[in-house]
């Protein structure tokens, strides 16, 4: 009789609809029309000619996809390397309560406020190797001619680097927010038995971030799949195919070239890899049973 | 406190049913409403303005690149164009980068420009294979004072299959070598003739910490003028209208391992300094580099004359921005006279339009006329027109003017920019190549061997 009554109560199931509609027409049918355009040769004029598996063959002989897939595995480890220990640990101490700290934090977020394409272009402008700080400041760093984003190795650093210039205030947010959830208790018992600051970071802070450094990493490793604007702004995949990751990749091909079946193709392959990544990042980190780590508390 | 613990909502559920049901009829309703309303609005506004016709007439869209040089004549003659035209012409610029993608969904779509500017030859062609490109043969027939106006070298971009589907609307731009001559002078030195001038000038100014040539190497086009110019100087306008053709063993061709070699050894010898490839040409840093005497040569279209006479007023007004032709190779086979670069850009009207009439109309009355080409003279351009260099007397670029008529008159050949002659497709694998090459990252043997797998 009340379970009657709950069932009737509970919501429908056209109340999804509305959710279910919105990721039928926005999420399933595109990726079904990519699959088709995959398969076809289209200029994005006229209609779409069915050439069967000839783009996916031509995927096996394109030297430039595998690179941009090596190019885009790389910048993710970069950016991972670099964001987490330095959200981390500008997090950890930006959560102290102290005034000089709080005031200094809203510094730092500055850049969180800002557009993507509005820190591409700043940036553009002062790596500009004649006009810009890289030509003032590139010496210090052992590159007198400022020739930042026109050397290939010199491009993907460049390129991370402003990438953990504008994610690292995010994340540090998320790690002052976690490290204030802390109880302050397991300080004042780690105190006790005679823990100083390090040995407290290590034994108390660190493992009650374990949670935190795994959901940032997760939002580090899905983002960096989507990294498009700032480097399509700041080399356009260059020079030559230097910063050309997997997104940009597909651009070209798509809307420089107007090949849309073979970027259709790589598409596909984007899918597929960010649905491994999150499926493989889900399985190994235990994100989905993820649980309290305060024993007793 | 037991029945509460099991069901503690049961009250709230039960008050909330006979409110829900009536407050869920009212929400259906606004919906509903707001739905309808929204679909009322939507229908008006279509029933007000289809495509094409704004409150108080019809209006044909123009499309065109954002530039200082040509926008202002572009919309001065929309304007006197449209005080006697029922049908007005409006104008709308976008960036050059941006622009070609732009174009290419818009003209997949419905809402096709019916004016749209483009470069003539393999960025045009697609747009006519797939039929959304109005020929101008009738129009043309009618109006043979028109037809007759225009250069032939320069309307034969524009032509495909026999059909002329574009008509050039601004000065013909060859690819012209520039020279800062307070440079030259401070270390006695003469613009390069040869190709070993240009060696050993590029040797002195390196010595002085003078760039030798300015090259913005963010922008592989620019590169390609480069290669355009040293391949017709290695093996004549040939070696390129056979890969234009199709021949994509062409790319094979020992002229064309010759000249992408001789690129390569001027990047490697230092001759655009060790930067080059972060300079960039849009944010003006190469023509403030060239402007200042960090640079003592720059490598540009005709266009970078306006350019410097706009963004380096002081630069310009002291008399030292000298120009000339590209050096000769001494064992070449190509004709030194030959100039590579955009015989023009173009409008094409779009086919099947409500206002191909109009749209038509406005070109064949505005591009040859005396008030359009005088406003083009007098920014600095030559205008693809016969006999034009009769309007340069009297000009402060007088010199310049007839410098580029002259090159162009005498040229024998006019090989058009490869990245706008070849398909979308490979000039993008071109430029992403060339920049490979510019860097040393391939040798010239590798550069073919792409080039031939691309299509």
């Amino acid at each position: 009789m009340t379970t009657s009554a709950d069932r009737r109560q509970r919501p429908g199931l056209a109340w999804a609809a509305p959710a279910a509609l919105f990721f039928l027409v926005f999420g399933i049918v595109p990726i079904a029309a990519v699959v088709y355009l995959s398969l076809t040769r289209w200029d994005g004029l006229g209609t779409p000619q069915w050439i069967g598996l000839n783009n996916w063959r031509a995927l096996a002989n394109d030297a430039d996809a595998l690179h941009s897939i090596r190019i885009t595995l790389l910048l993710t480890l970069l950016c991972w390397m670099i964001q987490t220990p330095l959200s981390m640990m500008i997090g950890v101490w930006a959560a102290g309560p102290q005034r000089n700290r709080a005031i200094l934090s809203t510094l730092f977020f500055l850049p969180l406020l800002l557009s993507t394409a509005a820190i591409a272009l700043v940036w553009l402008a002062l790596l500009d190797p004649n006009f810009g700080l890289a030509h003032n400041l590139g010496g210090l760093v052992g590159v007198p001619d400022g020739n930042f984003l026109g050397d290939p190795h010199r491009a993907l650093l460049s390129v991370a680097f402003v990438i953990t210039w504008q994610f690292v205030p995010f994340h540090t947010l998320i790690y002052q927010a976690a490290t204030r959830q802390i109880p302050h208790t397991l300080y004042e018992s780690a105190a006790l038995d005679g823990a100083a600051t390090v040995r407290q970071f290590f034994s108390v802070t660190l493992p009650q971030l374990r949670n935190t450094v795994i959901a940032s990493s997760v939002l580090i490793v899905v983002g960096s799949l989507t990294y498009f604007e700032s480097i399509l702004l700041l080399t356009n995949g260059g020079p030559g195919t230097a910063t050309r990751v997997l997104p940009l990749h597909m651009y070209i091909k798509g809307f420089v070239g107007f090949d849309m079946g073979y970027a259709s193709v790589l598409a596909v392959l984007l899918v597929l890899i960010g649905t491994l990544l999150s499926v493989l990042i889900v399985r190994t980190t235990g994100y989905h049973r993820m649980g309290s780590q305060r024993e007793g508390l | 406190m037991h029945r509460n613990a099991v069901f503690p909502n049961r009250a709230r559920h039960e008050r909330a049913g006979w409110c829900g049901v009536r407050r869920r009829v009212w929400t259906r309703r606004a919906v509903a409403c707001l739905f309808v309303a929204a679909l009322l609005g939507l229908t008006a506004a279509c029933a007000l303005f289809p495509s094409g016709i704004g409150p108080g007439g019809r209006v044909f869209q123009v499309w065109a690149l954002q530039d200082p040089q040509n926008q202002p004549i572009i919309q001065a003659a929309l304007d006197s164009f449209n005080k006697t035209s029922t049908t007005k012409g409006s104008l709308t610029v976008y960036l050059n980068d941006a622009y070609k993608q732009k174009l290419q969904v818009s003209m997949g779509s419905p809402n096709a420009p019916d004016i749209f500017f483009n470069w003539g030859g393999g960025n045009l062609a697609p747009y006519v294979k797939a039929g959304r490109v109005a020929t101008l043969d009738d129009a043309l027939s009618e109006n043979p004072s028109v037809k007759n106006a225009f250069l032939d070298s320069v309307m034969k971009t524009a032509r495909i299959g026999g059909h002329q589907y574009g008509l050039p609307i601004n000065g013909i731009q060859p690819v012209i070598l520039y020279y800062n001559k307070a440079v030259f002078a401070k270390y006695h030195q003469q613009p390069p003739r040869t190709w070993d001038d240009l060696m050993t000038l590029v040797d002195a100014f390196k010595t002085h910490g003078v760039i030798p040539l300015v090259l913005p190497g963010t922008q592989a086009w620019t590169e390609l003028m480069y290669l355009e110019y040293l391949l017709d100087r290695v093996g004549g306008p040939g070696k390129f209208e056979a890969i234009a053709g199709g021949n994509t063993s062409a790319w094979h061709d020992p002229a064309m391992l010759r000249a992408l070699q001789l690129c390569q050894d001027l990047a490697k010898r230092g001759g655009f300094g060790t930067n080059f490839a972060s300079i960039n040409y849009d944010n003006t840093g190469a023509s403030a580099l060239f402007a200042q005497g960090k640079a003592a040569m720059f490598l540009m279209g005709s266009w970078e004359y306006t350019n410097q006479a706009q963004r380096q007023p002081d630069f310009f007004k002291s008399g030292n921005l000298g120009f000339t032709t590209f050096p000769t190779l001494t064992d070449g086979a190509g004709n030194p006279k030959d100039i590579v670069g955009n015989p023009s850009n173009y409008f094409s009207v779009r086919a099947g339009g409500r206002n191909t009439q109009a749209a038509t109309t406005f070109l064949i009355k505005t591009l040859k006329s005396d008030a359009y080409v005088t406003s083009l003279v007098s920014s600095g351009q030559v205008p693809a027109i016969k006999g034009v260099n009769a309007k340069f007397a009297g000009s402060p670029n007088a010199n310049f003017l007839n410098f580029t008529y002259d090159m162009a008159n005498k040229a024998p050949a006019f090989t058009q920019s490869w990245d706008q002659a070849l398909s979308p497709s490979v000039a993008s694998e071109l430029l992403t190549n060339l920049q490979k090459l510019f860097l040393s990252d391939i040798t010239p043997q590798q550069f073919v061997d792409a080039m031939e797998k691309a299509q």
